[in-house]
């Protein structure tokens, strides 16, 4: 056995390091990986929570024609509020709690590069979330949509947009910081053994997606730094009346909101692509296929931006170019599809409820998908464009997509990381009340859009004949809040029971497994050998000569294949909690107060910033 | 396969082997530099989409001092040399010669960022603010956000002089030197390209002028 090494102090810093290690302050000084995934997981859930009210709002106020329950100005900021919650603070840290948890267990590590970056990235989206939804009480939330297209986001007179530009540039401070602690993480920090070729496919998209956070974002911070200096400075960027181009904003916007698409979509694919072999009991099919068209996706994610701009009018060149790259993205998409069906096929499937979840992704994900690939034709995306077609389409997608893949993720590794199963039958309820409501409150609004209900739109009237299926959508969207309740009934009530958890639940192929439920702080008392890929599965069963699959016996070849002469006796160092990382992003939104209501909290932001950043420079290194 | 190649790794230290050999940090700065190209590729397009877009002028062939300019320039790119001469010496276990080289890039640094703030102010002073149109809105932001980066890259090299004094710089932890060297040299490189693209090639006869 390893044993776990108290640091001691070294003189040279500001503080003391703190050493809790339970309790609230534990969680804020934590640089564990598992800990901050989990912090995320809840922070995310708790605004897919509000995300969630905020579309049922929209729902209750379409219900039926000419209601009066949100008023248009209310209605925009209840909109793009729902978008950017959904997008920037649900979808994205949710994936990030999956990645902070798993990722280094997958991998054979025992925590990330950089474990107080990875804090800090933590407590900067944190901030973002609570500084942009401060601006209902401090001058209105932002109403421009998610897109913020501009001019309508400069000229706007309420504080919103401003709120927008800071709240997202603090965002995308935390998810580049932690894109590049991840990527390096896995890309440097591989156990032996573990070539790339080995990694799990989840950690593929988990690659994938921190390169594409690092390549998209900064892009994006161009926009919203230009953006805000349009609205706070009076510069030119997006005015036509000075010879600025307002085109130039959405160019900025969807060179990085369309590799964004797939920062949503990946890790959900990774997701199943990991839930899909254990529960058929086979390897995944094709599995270098599905890397290969998870990296083409990644490249080609960059080359379709402007399918969003069709109307805008770029020409006839331009947006045939851009067809044609949307229709060739959609090979790669539709590999994976086809290797996930290769999976299922004679297999040995158990149909538990993440495997429901994962079967649910690949079939709605298809419909999405396909209503995506009509898009790219130009003509018939004239027709459909900001309509609620475009609004099913990406519903399909984003719901149909990632968040049933994110559920399924969660009934998944909820033994893994709580050491306590969530209940399953319960859970295959939630699946079917999820799965149902789900296609009422989408599946209609194609039918809505093809009819040419407009998105956006705070009210219609009775004389177009659309008030039927916006009833039905509104009946899908409440059913969708019951199996989100019928699913915070089931985690909380996980709870109720102790822990009486094996490593290995599943019977499962992956790293992860290999260790307790939940895992000990420092991930693995021996760091494990990889000779292939599955590498648990290996270790677990041989194939015989007649391809007969057979348990290998306790103590046969694989188990004793990481015993070698490392580990015992050996302390294990691992980082200790620190104080600064939360300091560090503190200072973010203050600052970002301060260029609202003035120089004060400049000042006051960029002083807790320099102490955050000189202590933790000047933090005694317990390693 | 390569299994052998490895050294198991039971603790987390700073000299851990990792799977590619290069150390974490290292990988990181190279990362975060890629990922920086695209926040001045994204300034730079802007600047470039603009170019003679101005309705009103000042246009850039009033104001640009190109000599002036140059030499600011040279300034920045000598504080590469003395960069390289910094990490030589501390990779040679010489702290006090490190110091010396970085307080020069520091001080070639600072000379740059004060030519910047004697460039602005005179451009104000000839009726180019940051409101005025076009070129100086995307000039403005492009240079300063560039300006930015040198002063935070100077903050750095001053840090690290002053950790060289507590003794946490040396010759073993000569990387830290390193990685702020690769900033450093980034920042440069991208300055070549922001003086070329902004300064040297002309824009033509604005409209009206």
């Amino acid at each position: 056995m390893a044993s776990v090494s108290i640091p001691t102090e070294r003189p040279g810093g500001l503080l003391r390091r703190p050493s809790a290690t339970t309790g609230v302050w534990s969680w804020i000084t934590t640089v564990d990986h598992k800990k901050i995934g989990i912090l995320y997981g809840v922070t995310a859930f708790f605004f897919f929570i509000v995300g969630g009210t905020e579309a049922l709002l929209i729902r209750l106020q379409l219900a039926q024609p000419d209601q009066a329950i949100l008023n248009p100005s209310v209605f925009n900021e209840i909109f793009t509020m729902h978008g950017i919650t959904m997008v920037f603070f649900v979808v994205m840290p949710l994936s990030a709690a999956f990645f902070n948890y798993l990722l280094p267990l997958m991998i054979g590590a025992r925590d990330v590069a950089f474990p107080r970056l990875n804090a800090f990235s933590y407590w900067a989206f944190l901030f973002a979330g609570i500084f942009i939804y401060s601006s209902w009480f401090l001058g209105g939330a932002p109403n421009g949509g998610w897109f913020g297209y501009a001019p309508n986001s400069v000229v706007d007179p309420t504080r919103g947009m401003t709120f927008y530009a800071i709240g997202l540039l603090i965002a995308g401070i935390a998810s580049t910081v932690s894109a590049v602690n991840l990527a390096v993480t896995i890309i440097n920090m591989r156990a032996p053994g573990m070539t790339l070729f080995r990694m799990p496919v989840f950690v593929w998209m988990g690659l994938v997606v921190q390169l594409l956070l690092a390549f998209s974002l900064p892009i994006i911070t161009i926009g919203l730094v230009e953006l805000l200096f349009d609205r706070l400075f009076g510069t030119h960027f997006f005015d036509p009346a000075a010879g600025g181009d307002p085109v130039l904003w959405q160019h900025l916007f969807w060179l990085f909101g369309h590799p964004e698409v797939y920062v949503l979509i990946l890790p959900a694919f990774g997701i199943i692509s990991e839930i899909l072999p254990v529960f058929a009991r086979k390897p995944l099919f094709g599995y270098q296929f599905v890397v290969f068209s998870g990296i083409a996706i990644g490249f080609i994610g960059f080359g379709v931006w402007a399918h969003h701009m069709f109307a805008v009018g770029l020409g006839p060149v331009a947006n045939t170019a851009f067809a044609v790259a949307t229709m060739i993205i959609a090979i790669p998409t539709g590999v994976k599809i086809f290797n996930w069906l290769g999976t299922l096929w004679n297999g040995d499937i158990r149909f538990t409820t993440a495997m429901l979840f994962a079967i649910g992704v690949i079939s709605m994900f298809v419909i999405g998908g396909l209503s995506g690939v009509m898009h790219a034709v130009v003509p018939s995306d004239y027709q459909q464009t900001d309509t609620y077609f475009i609004v099913a389409h990406f519903h399909y997608v984003l719901f149909g997509g990632a968040i049933l893949g994110l559920f399924g993720g969660m009934y998944y590794w909820w033994p893994k990381v709580f050491g306590r199963f969530l209940n399953e039958r319960w859970g295959k309820v939630q699946f079917w009340v999820t799965l149902i409501g789900f296609n009422l409150a989408f599946g209609p609004m194609h039918i809505l859009g093809l009819q040419g209900m407009p998105r956006r739109i705070q009210s219609y009237p009775e004389s177009l004949g659309l008030t039927f299926w916006n009833l039905v959508s509104t009946i899908g969207a409440f059913t969708i809040a019951v199996g989100t309740l019928i699913f915070l009934v089931i985690a909380i009530s996980s709870f109720r029971k102790p822990k009486q958890m094996v490593a290995d639940p599943w019977d499962a192929r992956t790293l992860e497994w290999l260790t307790t439920s939940p895992p000990p702080v420092h991930n693995f008392d021996d760091i494990p050998v990889v000779h292939s890929l599955d590498e648990l599965w290996h270790r677990k069963y041989a194939e015989t000569g007649g391809g007969r699959v057979v348990p290998v016996p306790a103590g046969g070849s694989g188990d004793d294949a990481h015993g070698e002469d490392h580990g015992d006796g050996h302390a294990i160092h691992l980082p200790s909690p620190s104080y600064f990382p939360p300091l560090a992003a503190l200072g973010l939104p203050v600052l970002g107060y301060g260029l609202i209501f003035g120089l004060p909290f400049v000042v006051a932001g960029l002083l807790i910033m320099l102490v955050g950043l000189y202590g933790w420079v000047l933090e005694p290194s317990a390693e | 396969m390569a299994t052998a190649e490895h050294q198991v790794q039971a603790p987390v230290t700073d000299h851990a082997a990792t799977s590619t050999g290069l150390p974490n940090m290292k990988l990181a700065i190279w990362l975060f530099l890629a990922s920086d190209c695209l926040l001045f590729g994204a300034l730079i397009s802007t600047y470039v989409l603009y170019r003679g877009a101005s309705i009103v002028g000042p246009y850039p062939a009033d104001v640009f001092d190109i000599p002036y300019t140059s030499v600011s320039s040279f300034v920045l790119l000598a504080s590469s040399l003395t960069m390289v001469l910094a990490l030589a010496s501390i990779q040679r276990g010489d702290p006090a010669r490190m110091r010396v080289w970085l307080l020069a890039t520091a001080m070639l640094g600072l000379t740059f960022v004060g030519g910047q703030v004697y460039e602005f102010t005179t451009f104000a002073a000839e009726g180019l603010t940051l409101s005025t149109n076009v070129f100086s809105t995307s000039f403005y932001v492009l240079t300063g956000f560039h300006g930015a980066h040198v002063t935070v890259g100077i903050l750095m090299l001053l840090t690290v002089v002053g950790l060289s004094f507590g003794g946490r710089i040396t010759q073993e932890r000569s990387e830290t030197v390193e990685i702020v060297g690769l900033y450093w040299h980034f920042v440069d490189i991208v300055w070549i390209v922001i003086f070329t693209v902004v300064y040297l090639i002309p824009t033509g006869t604005p409209p009206g002028a």
